[in-house]
């Protein structure tokens, strides 16, 4: 039985919780957007590109049997790093638990303003990208 | 260049004393204020009019018969005669007060779609804001007019010999602005609108980031058009001044229809109050208009002359502390700049070191600042723009040294 959304929440809140400031919580998350391949370079087009004004970010979308599956990618590497967080939480679920998901656990672990609607780095927008897409894959599964 | 004597007789820490805002501490950190180019901060002496103008005289101008009312209209009239003498106007009426640049830019923009025919010529250059190229776009598209554009160079300088070429006698407007806001670089404006003259064309001059810093004297550099916002000279946002020559504020239509601008009005016919209020309808930002006299007054005050040596004497030094930083590129170097550094570092990404800065208390601006061909032409995303002002300090500027050599360590 593979791990819930929820589950895989509290997993990263649980290991944020060993960080005792902001700087730790950014090494790793740098250390996140530097290590991860995020999404074949194919996928990286105008197309599935969220313009953040800031920083750029790139989602893709694949069902692969009934689990959606999303690679993203960011040009700057704190958004990489956050990137990283969402998808390893959202990807690979049903998209019905994609749909009921929410993102409170981006609060807990210290990063709320990283989603802020006016921090224009993209990610906002890849949040609603990712629900659209579970929107659009839910349909075609029913 | 002013000499070492006048700077020491400027008292940084006293003037910070002015400004509350500059005891805040950001995420644990002491305030270090770099984005004054996007806004600058407010001194106790301007929030003391706005809140005077609430507490005892607000009243709609203009029109009262009531003593408040003729409070309120003088107090604003004399803000509009503080303008014009900061700025060096022959008339008052010369001064209309806008909601900013952008406004002011929109103004004229509007205006001239009226003079212009197929075919005619305007000249932008490449160091333009988007508030300085978008309008004159929509003009061109609504007017058949061709845009043109003076090209820059690596240094972040505009090519003079290449804006004589341009220049014909189809060239009815040039707009551009007396310095960057993405590099800083101070235009050779006086010399643009000498030469654009020879061909009649008029010159609009963007000044909102040049007026922190210069004082501009409209008359003797015989410029057309000269636009400005408050908010980058210390006093409130929303509000700002066109200064237009009178002969060409009297060809220009009104901008928007509505109260405070009609001399008389039937259902048959309108007519138009004169100048300043045929471009100033409805009731304007009056404590703005107030507040932003009271901001210039403060500026003087302090002195201009003092506050450019001492902005330069800062520019110097985070200049050449940041290039002591292994992999830094600076953007607009050229010798004639205001305390304005773009910079990056090794190609990382601009908004990953000023989050990281903002984490240390340090506000800077990072991104394209809305001069996207800017970026194109040094094909970058962006950069980090850290902007100056009279107010801050060298304590500061080492404080954001550490902060980049921090961000850089992190992100390497």
């Amino acid at each position: 039985m593979s791990k819930s959304i929820q589950q895989i929440q509290e997993e990263i809140i649980d290991e944020f919780s060993m960080f005792d400031d902001w700087m730790q919580r950014y090494e790793y998350m740098i250390e996140l957007g530097k290590s991860l391949p995020l999404i074949d370079e194919k996928y990286k087009i105008e197309e599935n590109l969220i313009k953040g004004c800031q920083s750029k970010v790139w989602v893709h979308a694949e069902l692969n049997g009934e689990k959606l599956e999303f690679t993203a990618d960011s040009d700057a590497i704190i958004t990489k790093g956050i990137v990283a967080i969402l998808i390893r939480a959202f990807s690979g679920h049903h998209p019905s638990d994609i749909l009921e998901a929410d993102t409170q656990f981006i609060d807990e672990i210290g990063l709320k303003e990283h989603l802020s609607p006016t921090r224009a780095n993209g990610l906002v927008s890849m949040i609603k990208q990712l629900k659209m897409y579970a929107i659009a894959y839910q349909t075609q599964l029913k | 260049m002013s000499t070492a004597t006048e700077v020491l007789e400027y008292s940084v820490e006293k003037v910070r004393e002015d400004f509350p805002i500059l005891k805040r501490e950001i995420n644990g950190y002491p305030l270090v204020y770099f984005d004054n180019a996007a806004t600058s901060q407010t001194p106790q002496q301007v929030i003391d009019v706005i809140a005077d103008y609430y507490s005892n005289y607000n009243a709609n101008i203009h029109r009262g018969v009531h003593a408040l009312s003729q409070e309120a209209t003088d107090k604003y009239e004399h803000a509009r005669h503080t303008i014009q003498k900061h700025f060096n106007a022959e008339k008052a009426h010369e001064i209309i007060f806008t909601s900013g640049t952008t406004h002011g830019i929109n103004l004229v923009a509007n205006g001239f779609a009226s003079l212009l025919k197929k075919g005619d010529e305007i000249i932008v250059s490449a160091l333009e804001h988007h508030s300085n190229i978008v309008p004159w776009q929509i003009l061109a598209e609504k007017t058949g007019a061709i845009l043109k554009v003076i090209p820059m160079n690596q240094e972040g300088e505009l090519i003079y010999p290449a804006f004589e070429e341009l220049l014909s006698e189809k060239t009815k407007l040039v707009f551009l602005n007396h310095v960057s806001n993405a590099l800083g670089t101070v235009n050779p404006i006086e010399k643009i609108i000498t030469k654009a003259h020879e061909y009649d064309a008029a010159v609009l001059v963007d000044g909102a980031q040049a007026a922190p810093h210069i004082k501009a004297d409209v008359q003797a550099l015989d410029v057309d058009f000269y636009v400005v916002s408050a908010h980058k000279m210390c006093g409130p946002t929303g509000v700002g001044m066109l200064y237009g020559k009178e002969k060409w504020l009297n060809k220009l239509p009104p901008y928007q229809g509505g109260g405070e601008m009609i001399a008389t009005v039937t259902f048959e016919e309108t007519t138009y109050a004169d100048l300043p209020h045929k471009f100033e309808a409805g009731t304007p930002n009056i404590c703005g208009g107030i507040a932003f006299g009271a901001a210039l007054d403060y500026m003087n005050t302090v002195g201009f002359d003092k506050i450019a040596a001492y902005e330069e004497e800062l520019l110097h030094y985070a200049t050449k502390k940041l290039l002591e930083i292994d992999g830094m590129e600076i953007y607009g170097v050229s010798k004639e700049k205001t305390a304005v550094i773009s910079f990056n570092i090794n190609g990382m990404h601009p908004y990953d070191i000023g989050t990281i800065l903002d984490k240390l208390g340090i506000a800077v601006r990072t991104g394209h600042h809305c001069a996207q061909p800017i970026m194109d032409f040094y094909k970058i995303p962006g950069t980090v723009r850290a902007s100056f002002s009279f107010y801050n300090t060298k304590e500061e500027i080492d404080a954001f040294i550490k902060a980049v050599i921090k961000a850089k360590t992190m992100l390497a």
